[in-house]
């Protein structure tokens, strides 16, 4: 398939793969973060990780927009189904998402709910078009890369005065994320997290460009590399994170300039500074509130905003007791570090919300299953029934 | 299809509107609107002798040896897909299951649950597709069941077939004899029949020149065996793919797998479709595949047979069974590292981005 197979050959990979082994300085480790799921995914569908020397390993970030999506704003959308009886519509990774008190959306959805699942914000349009006496939900959620189509669906039900039509918007902002992860105590002061370079992120990127990422490679003396999706693109950019940090430079690479230039899609962006503006602070599970790093609609929409229409509680909910997808998601624990992890929460059984999407770092781990190859630890056949 | 007198002269003075009927509650009651329907669209298309008999069972001679015998509903949406319908559907993957054990398949059932409402011109579309599936495969649907539920309470038809067959004489295939050692076959390209559904749903409508597969496979079947009766094992990947499928084999044999991504057949469509909506082909549906688990001796010849039959002209030779406690299921990736396949997990849900 045209610019798919050209980025999966395997004697391009060993040519990388040998480049890498030679520019790796044995004397150091290098601990790359790839900050978005995309990456977490390819890194461990392709094996990518074989193919790298030891000291070169991948600290999985918090860009999976299923995974950073705090229990209370599933709650909310639960209770939107269930009490205003509204028809929910939702991008199909939601469904499994753990929400308080042992609910989920595929719960509600069996037990009655209104629940439906859409792949575009134009199934969701229209699913209000033809149930013109009910209220239609449209979660939306997401980084910069699925803004712009819900920015378009906002700007559509407007024009088209759909009155049944409103949006919860939970978009997030990578920039603010990053920022957060550099500036939290695991990594700036107790250094127990140590990050040398990221991989920036590539659909979020061929939106707001690479610029947003110079703040940051300089504030915070990181290198980055915006790598595409592709398992040669990813192991492109390893090289070049690694050469970057052995010359103690800390600058922003396009790896991705197939997509991805310095300014982004202007158009994008303009069409999405017209519907959203910046919330004072959201609250990303793992990272706690942090500062302007999400949407809400303008004013201008709020007759369109679902939080305004049903009066949308902030509310405060906890994770499972014992789950570390918190951490997980800072980069300073690993899925297998996890107390529940492979005991009780299986992607067939999910308490947290790493393990539901695919993009999600306990979900690779177990689906690709490396922690596996070794012969598991004894008890495991305890485990298992816990599980049953 | 019970209850069902050798037809009489004008029995029904006005016949079924196969054009511009539906299906109503009296069609379930047991009364001679359903006598009509069976007799003037069941019977009619799916026409044999034991069914002509209008009994409530069928009655046959059986032959020495070991019958098999199995089941499986039908729910598909839509009904009807490029490649097929749930008609073709419900005769192929019955016939199927039968024939993985290495039978023969022979006889089949229908139960049919129909919704109050549904157009009898797609009921006969769906009678035809069966009739021709099965006169395709060499069965016969000898005895049935008809039921209408309220609008509402189902959604248009669901069907239900159960098949026999015989085993022949020195074949012994099951899911639980695959050794160390032994090679894993695939009878041709996956997931086409997954990828062919989603593209035809309703919310996701997307242009493909891609079919389903759906087929009988016990021709295919009939061949293998014909040239190899030491098959140990035959199971058709449907629902969660040839992952899920290799994960139940390693799991009933107690031996791992280990496959070659380069190997295994996926038609370039299917990988796209997969790409945009973040689906892996290798845990998608297919109904007109099967894989095989055979001693590496008989390798070569089985793979040079399945080739020469129409069904299995893409067939390869895809990894290896190997030693295992844990029954894990492995792949070299085509881009030179390893992953392992686990069971499916839920249902194959897209990605946001």
């Amino acid at each position: 398939m045209k610019y798919i197979e050209e980025f999966r050959q395997q004697d391009l990979a060993r040519n990388l793969a040998a480049a890498i082994l030679q520019a790796a300085d044995t004397d150091r480790d290098y601990k790359l973060m790839e900050f978005c799921g995309g990456h977490t995914h390819a890194i461990f569908r392709y094996g990518i990780q074989d193919l790298m020397p030891d000291n070169v390993s991948f600290v999985h970030g918090p860009g999976c927009p299923v995974c950073v999506l705090p229990v209370g704003r599933i709650d909310n959308a639960i209770a939107m189904a269930l009490d205003h009886d509204v028809i929910l519509c939702i991008y199909g990774d939601l469904l499994r998402v753990p929400a308080s008190g042992r609910k989920s959306l595929l719960k509600i959805k069996a037990s009655g709910a209104d629940v439906r699942m859409v792949y575009s914000t134009q199934d969701a349009l229209k699913v209000a078009r033809d149930n013109p006496d009910r209220e239609v939900v449209f979660f939306a959620i997401g980084f910069e890369t699925t803004t712009p189509p819900t920015a378009v669906a906002i700007k559509q039900a407007h024009a088209e005065d759909l009155k049944n039509f409103s949006v919860f918007c939970n978009h997030v902002l990578t920039p603010a994320a990053i920022q957060n992860i550099l500036e939290s105590p695991e990594v700036r002061d107790i250094g127990s997290v140590r990050i040398d370079g990221f991989f920036g992120p590539s659909h979020v990127s061929s939106i707001i460009g690479s610029r947003p990422y110079e703040f940051f490679a300089e504030e915070f003396q990181r290198p980055v590399v915006i790598a595409g999706f592709e398992p040669l693109d990813v192991m492109q950019s390893a090289l070049m994170l690694i050469r970057q940090l052995n010359e103690g430079r800390h600058e922003v690479e396009n790896e991705y300039t197939r997509v991805v230039t310095r300014d982004g899609n202007l158009k994008a962006q303009a069409l999405v500074a017209e519907v959203f503006e910046l919330r004072r602070a959201f609250e990303w599970r793992g990272l706690g509130l942090v500062p302007y790093s999400a949407l809400q609609i303008k004013r201008e929409y709020a007759h369109l905003d679902a939080e305004q229409r049903f009066d949308v509680p902030a509310i405060s909910a906890s994770d499972v007791k014992g789950c570390e997808c918190p951490r997980i998601l800072r980069g300073a624990a690993r899925p297998t570090d996890c107390k529940l992890f492979g005991v009780v929460c299986t992607p067939d059984n999910p308490m947290g919300s790493c393990m539901v999407s695919s993009e999600g770092a306990c979900a690779a781990y177990w689906s690709y299953g490396r922690f596996r190859q070794p012969a598991p630890e004894a008890g495991l056949e305890d485990s298992e029934e816990a599980v049953a | 299809m019970s209850a069902v007198a050798r037809p009489a002269p004008k029995r029904f003075p006005i016949r079924l509107d196969l054009k511009r009927g539906a299906v109503d509650m009296t069609h379930g009651s047991g009364g001679r609107a359903m006598a009509q329907l069976i007799e003037e669209l069941f019977v009619h298309h799916l026409d044999n002798e034991l069914l002509r008999q209008g009994n409530d069972q069928a009655c046959f001679q059986v032959s020495e040896g070991r019958m098999v015998m199995s089941t499986d509903g039908h729910v598909i949406s839509p009904l009807f897909f490029p490649g097929g319908d749930i008609g073709s559907l419900a005769v192929h993957g019955t016939v199927n299951d039968v024939a993985m054990s290495g039978a023969r398949p022979l006889y089949l059932s229908a139960g049919f649950i129909l919704e109050e409402g549904f157009p009898l011109a797609d009921l006969q579309r769906i009678v035809v597709s069966m009739a021709k599936a099965a006169s395709a495969a060499g069965v016969s649907v000898v005895t049935g069941d008809t039921k209408v539920v309220e609008r509402g309470k189902g959604d248009g038809i669901f069907i239900t077939t159960t098949g026999v067959g015989v085993v022949p004489p020195g074949v012994e295939v099951s899911g639980d004899r695959a050794r160390p050692g032994d090679a894993v076959l695939v009878s041709g390209s996956l997931g086409d029949h997954g990828v062919t559904i989603m593209s035809s749903r309703e919310n996701l409508e997307f242009e493909t020149t891609l079919q389903s597969d759906s087929a009988a496979l016990n021709g295919l079947v009939d061949d293998m065996i014909a040239a190899c009766p030491g098959i140990r094992c035959l199971r058709d990947p449907t629902r969660g793919g040839l992952a899920t499928t290799l994960n139940e084999l390693a799991g009933q044999s107690g031996v791992g797998m280990r496959l070659r991504e380069d190997a295994i057949p996926v038609k370039p469509a299917v990988t796209a479709a997969c790409e945009l909506l973040g689906l892996d082909p290798l845990y998608v549906a297919n109904e007109g595949k099967l894989v095989c688990i055979c001693d590496p001796a008989d390798a070569e010849l089985l793979l040079a047979v399945m080739q020469a039959h129409p069904r299995g002209q893409d067939a390869a030779m895809i990894g290896e069974v190997v030693a295992d406690e844990h029954g894990f299921v492995q792949m070299d990736t085509s881009f030179g590292g390893s992953r392992m396949l686990d069971w499916l997990t839920g249902e194959q849900l897209p990605r946001i981005c």
